[in-house]
């Protein structure tokens, strides 16, 4: 439809005929982008107008904000009714982090190799990571069940960030490869015959070239880990549950009364800070989650 | 790519005359950038081999012992011990110690499980990759707010799965909005079907975004001359989408299929949050986590054969449908 701004300029003629076809197309356009737009946000929306909901009109079901009340976001982090949400988002922001960094650290290296070196089983070297990246959670789960249980690891931080470093690291790989593809190499010829060693190409110039991607990257681990919730409920317990697991198994002011709208209260606390960062990155993140898709 | 833009320089500080020293110190630049190479790896590959290979051998060796504890089936006490492919039998067969398992068992819900992955599975990737096809197609178009589109769809996907399943639920709940809105009164995650279709909605609204933005960057890649140089020779819109835009954007295509597909196959946080599993919505995952406390070994097997599953449709699809893919790209990319 894009490509109907330019045809008038082509035909002079009847500037009037042209218009329509040019008119009801961009409308088209329109309604289907409004649809999209309600699609995708309308739930996000409805979660937020419950969080602020008073308890006693859950179900009231206006589509506008009223009777609100802060009392779900008290109920969220009320101890006596044994939520501890307070802790579970540390449990959840120290997980992720450390997923994030330790995978980072280490794949920025694969990364660098698989993109710039050529050297003997690299298609194999790929398809491992990439199919490591596939890999169903489920078949870690058991076996790392009996082995944390026979060592103790039960419901340990580590217990919860190596599984995750199985599929974090994978994506930080094959993310960075893709952007590391991108990237001016040039400057690394130049620095290499300016007398610069592969390393010292590689850390003074390819690194702070790299920042951008790296960060987009880190941003992608951080959200993969951060939303991971079939290894945390099975090798968490109390003191380490994330927040994932937490808002699946919330407990409210009535036993056996599903609390709706004190975890939509904990739905948005976590999900808020996420769409921000989501929005602010928008550009860099398409780019990262699309990088491997399409070269 | 960096021997390439090598073979120049050997070329300048091997006199001529001198063939073979040149070639050799090319080959010596080859070793070390192949050393160099996996000492970058090594880290990577240790990790993984430390979090992946261990325990999927671990869990395969596992798989071949008895579970130790009462038998379901003789009641008598069980030592464990080697199993031989019992556990396997266990689930293909659904044979509980000779004997078919009791229905309600979860030996008796592995083939259950296996159709519900696949129903899941293909209905959840056909509706996003249409639906998603479609957003693709608007967001490529220029119009103002165009940004403001490509945000939106974001918020679904940046949204944990646990959340959206919590969301979902509560759009489902009897007196909830979805009821409201079209007015019906079904009791959406306590029977089968409402249950299943209310897991394929929540996952369609998670990730058809995914796949939305995976095939954008796939219609962006088509230069707009060819779409021109047709519209010149008289193609219609119809024909342009079928002989234009469909296979240049196949290798996408293909490539945000089989990432859904494996996604898919190993679902388990929607159906585990919304239903657990009941009303036969159980998935391959959600049985390995139920059987994990009844034995482990027998967990096991399933998630051996779940593992096997996946990595048998992933190869039948880049076996069949990849090699396709590649060539429509090479074709691409030779037009």
């Amino acid at each position: 439809m894009a490509t109907a701004t330019a045809t008038p300029t082509r035909h002079t003629a009847e500037p009037a005929v042209r218009k329509r076809p040019y008119d009801w197309g961009q409308f088209r356009t329109y309604i289907s982008a409004a649809i999209i737009l309600i699609w995708c946000l309308a739930p996000f929306y409805w979660m937020i107008v419950t969080a602020f909901r008073d308890v006693g009109y859950t179900f009231d079901n206006t589509p506008f904000f009223n009777h609100v009340s802060l009392d779900n976001f008290r109920t969220v982090f009320d101890e006596s009714l044994g939520n501890h949400f307070g802790l579970n988002l540390v449990n959840s922001l120290f997980v992720a982090a450390v997923t994030t960094i330790v995978a980072l650290v280490v794949g920025v290296f694969a990364a660098y190799a698989l993109a710039r070196l050529n050297f003997r089983f690299k298609f194999a070297v790929m398809g491992f990571i990439l199919g490591a990246s596939m890999f169903p959670g489920v078949a870690l789960v058991t076996p790392l069940f009996q082995l944390f249980t026979n060592i103790g690891w039960m419901g340990t931080y580590q217990a919860l960030i190596i599984p995750n470093i199985s599929f974090v690291l994978p994506l930080t790989v094959y993310t960075l490869t893709s952007f590391f593809r991108e990237m001016p190499w040039e400057l690394e010829e130049s620095a290499r015959i300016d007398g610069c060693t592969q390393g010292q190409a590689f850390r003074k110039v390819i690194l702070p070239l790299a920042a951008p991607a790296t960060f987009t990257t880190a941003i992608l681990a951080f959200i993969a880990a951060w939303n991971e919730f079939l290894i945390a409920s099975q090798l968490s317990n109390d003191a380490t549950r994330t927040v994932t697991v937490a808002i699946a198994y919330f407990a409210g002011a009535q036993a056996h009364q599903e609390p709706y709208t004190a975890v939509m209260a904990a739905g948005t606390i976590v999900t808020i800070p996420l769409v921000i960062l989501v929005l602010v990155f928008q550009r860099k993140i398409v780019a990262g989650l699309t990088a491997g898709a399409v070269k | 790519m960096s021997t390439e833009l090598q073979k120049p320089q050997t070329a300048v500080t091997a006199p001529s005359g001198h063939r073979m020293p040149g070639r050799e110190s090319a080959d010596r630049k080859q070793v070390t950038q192949g050393r160099w190479a996996y000492t970058l790896l090594t880290p990577t590959l240790v990790l993984l081999a430390v979090v992946i290979i261990y325990p999927v051998v671990n869990a395969i060796i596992m798989s071949f012992q008895k579970d130790s504890g009462l038998d379901p089936a003789t009641g008598f006490f069980s030592e464990g011990g080697p199993a031989g492919v019992d556990n396997y039998t266990h689930w293909i067969l659904q044979q509980c110690g000779g004997a078919a398992c009791p229905p309600g068992t979860l030996g008796a819900q592995f083939w259950n499980s296996m159709a519900t992955t696949f129903f899941f599975t293909i209905v959840t990737v056909a509706l996003e990759t249409v639906l998603g096809f479609w957003m693709a197609v608007i967001m490529a178009r220029t119009f103002r707010g165009r940004s403001l589109i490509r945000a939106a769809v974001l918020v679904p996907w940046a949204i944990p799965t646990a959340v959206t399943a919590k969301l979902w639920f509560f759009i489902f709940a009897f007196e909830g909005i979805a009821n409201k809105l079209f007015n019906t009164q079904i009791l959406w995650t306590g029977s089968e079907w409402p249950a299943k279709w209310a897991i394929v909605i929540s996952d369609v609204w998670k990730t058809t975004p995914f796949m939305a933005l995976l095939i954008l960057a796939g219609l962006q890649l088509i230069p707009d001359e060819v779409y021109e140089a047709a519209k010149v020779d008289g193609a219609s819109a119809w024909q342009r989408f079928t002989q234009i835009t469909l296979p240049l954007v196949k290798p996408a295509l293909m490539v945000a299929i089989l990432f859904r597909v494996l996604d898919a196959l190993r679902m388990y946080d929607l159906p585990a949050i919304m239903t657990a599993g009941a009303n036969n919505t159980s998935t391959l995952s959600i049985l390995v986590v139920d059987q994990i406390r009844q034995g482990f070994n027998t967990a096991a097997a399933l998630s051996t054969i779940t593992f096997i599953v996946i990595f048998l449709v992933a190869f039948i699809f880049v076996r069949f449908l990849g090699a396709n893919a590649v060539a429509a790209a090479g074709t691409g990319k030779a037009k």
